[in-house]
């Protein structure tokens, strides 16, 4: 076993933290990630020593704020290898920013009968935002379906694509099932036909490697929370040249140059798309913890999670009665699972009162789990921060749910 | 903290393994469909009520955790034979017991120490909101 968690356990004090007399095993890091004391100084520092707007002051606390937010977007640059900074927008979400360009790049750009291709495994936040396109619109949505081990069927998907295909939308890394799919062949088929490929990064940027120069993709989207970052920051990459040409979708301050009563113009990328005061301290936290990611790597991180993820497996399929949702090739260390006559809900809250905090529901997948014929799981999502000892607490906990239920 | 003597007393967890009244029901007077969008409990209540405002029948069909569907069998128990207003009164008593509020509701008892798991709250009273949803005329109800 590695000694990733010995030498980071330190930087997560809420590790200490007792749950109903029992120590936190924190396997809910697929909702939301814990936070490292580098980015809680970093953003308690902005706020004590710099609390100010950017972009505006000439004073010297608006240029030190300046300062930061900017460096921290040079630093999400590096991170996905943008070739541009200005390639970046700062955004309050991976949910703001799908919503960010379906409306000013999908919304402008296609016409009625074109398609839109999602896959049946996204998240609520890339399937709503065009599904109401569709609807005020006229564009028409394709999914490509999932095989029973939780895989895209690849086969099926580019069946799909065709002369009306202006769009493929999909998620890197399944958040309900941790399926890792195959995003550079999809963004190299979505082009082959003439189509833009956005890639739901929100899941994998915390747990892999991502090069936007690499992957060519055209957009993709990210949140901070889940990458051991603030709540209410996050990423929209573009490419500059489909940025260069959309039109904003909020208006309001700082992505203006110039406004009267007759004639608005509006700012350059990635301005144009950041009105009003921005979510500065949630940019420098963010920052920080891709600094603190970096720092770790992730040959290191990848190694330590597949590691729990094969103990996982292992241990709840050795639990009678248990059975795992998602068996694909390749996946991030998240499992799904449910238990035959129990409801995830009592799963969730019987683990809870052991300590072990996991998700219980449908993930924000509705479409996913009518797929597997399930109304939800329960769904053990593991980080760096997590050790071989909290898989032995799950697998405990786990049959304490049967033991009481059953 | 002991989970079993807060949440899952034995008859909760009896009523979740074999439910009473756990069927659809043909020609219902009444009827409504209640959900729990966060964790997809979905059930639907359906009532025979007669001309003198009485409950002659209930039972309930759909899916959902042990709190929710315990919960809504005994309540198909506890209903029937009682008024309308009768059935809103122990409506209204039962979501302050679900809450913390002490009363002696017998059987309904069981579900007195949900108020200290709060988001298992909705699940108790999820079905006893589509029971009143249905009896007001409204067809679907919602705990979110
Ligand atoms: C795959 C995926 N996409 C999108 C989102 C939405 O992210 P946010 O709520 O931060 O906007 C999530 C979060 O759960 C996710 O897991």
């Amino acid at each position: 076993m590695s000694s990733l968690y010995e030498q980071i356990r330190a930087d997560f004090p809420i590790l200490g933290k007792k749950v109903n007399g029992h120590p936190l095993t924190y396997l809910d890091s697929a909702a939301a990630s814990l936070k490292p004391l580098p980015v809680i100084e970093a953003v308690e520092r902005f706020y004590r020593e710099m609390p100010a707007n950017v972009h505006r002051g000439v004073h010297s606390l608006s240029r030190e704020a300046t300062a930061a937010y900017e460096g921290a977007r040079e630093t999400v640059r590096k991170f996905i290898n943008a070739a541009r900074i200005e390639e970046i927008v700062f955004t309050s979400g991976t949910t703001a920013s799908i919503n960010l360009a379906a409306r000013s790049w999908a919304a402008t750009q296609l016409r009625k009968g074109d398609e839109i291709v999602l896959s049946h495994m996204e998240h609520h936040s890339n399937i709503v935002p065009w599904k109401m396109l569709c609807e005020e619109n006229g564009f028409i949505l394709k999914i490509i379906p999932v095989t029973d081990a939780g895989e895209l069927d690849m086969e099926a998907f580019h069946s799909l694509l065709g002369p009306r295909t202006k769009l493929v939308a999909v998620t890197q890394v399944s958040n309900a099932l941790g399926t890792i799919n195959p995003v550079e062949e999809i963004i190299a088929a979505a082009h082959a036909h003439g189509a833009l490929a956005l890639i739901d990064a929100a899941q994998s940027a915390p747990c892999m490697p991502i090069d936007v120069q690499a992957l060519d993709c055209d957009f993709l989207a990210f949140s901070g929370h889940k990458l051991f970052g603030p709540t209410g920051i996050g990423v929209l990459y573009a490419k500059a040249g489909l940025l260069e040409d959309m039109p904003p979708f909020l208006g309001g301050g700082d992505m203006i140059l110039s406004v009267s009563f007759e004639e608005i113009c509006y700012n350059k990328p990635p301005y144009r798309f950041e009105a009003g005061t921005p979510n500065i301290a949630g940019a420098v936290g963010l920052g920080r913890a891709i600094d603190y990611v970096r720092a770790i790597g992730f040959d290191r991180i990848q190694e330590h999670e597949q590691n729990l993820l094969r103990g996982a497996t292992a241990a709840l399929n050795s639990l009678e009665g248990v059975r795992i949702i998602g068996t694909a090739e390749k996946k991030a260390a998240v499992i799904s699972f449910v238990i035959d006559g129990v409801h995830p809900h009592d799963i969730g809250s019987i683990v809870d009162s052991c300590g072990v905090a996991i998700r219980a529901g449908h993930h924000c997948a509705q479409p996913l789990m009518t797929r597997f014929g399930l109304p939800a799981t329960a769904r053990a999502a593991f980080s760096i921060y997590n050790s071989e000892d909290d898989i032995e607490r799950l697998a405990a906990a786990v049959h304490k749910v049967r033991e009481i239920m059953l | 903290m002991n989970i079993s003597d807060e949440l899952y007393q034995q008859t909760i967890l009896d009523y979740n393994r074999s439910p009473r009244n756990f069927h659809k029901m043909e020609n219902p007077t009444h009827f409504a469909r209640g959900l729990n969008p966060l964790c997809g409990d979905d059930y639907t209540v359906y009532l025979r009520v007669n001309e003198d405002d009485m409950i002659e029948e209930v039972s309930f069909d759909g899916h959902g955790c042990a709190v929710s569907k315990a919960s809504a069998s005994l309540m198909t128990q506890e209903l029937k034979g009682k008024t309308l207003d009768e059935a809103r009164c122990l409506f209204h008593t039962f979501q302050e017991l679900a809450t913390g509020k002490e009363h002696s509701l017998g059987k309904l008892n069981v579900f007195s120490g949900v108020w200290k798991y709060p988001e298992r709250v909705k699940c108790a009273v999820l079905a006893w909101h589509a029971m009143d949803s249905a009896l007001s005329g409204k067809k679907t109800t919602s705990t979110e």
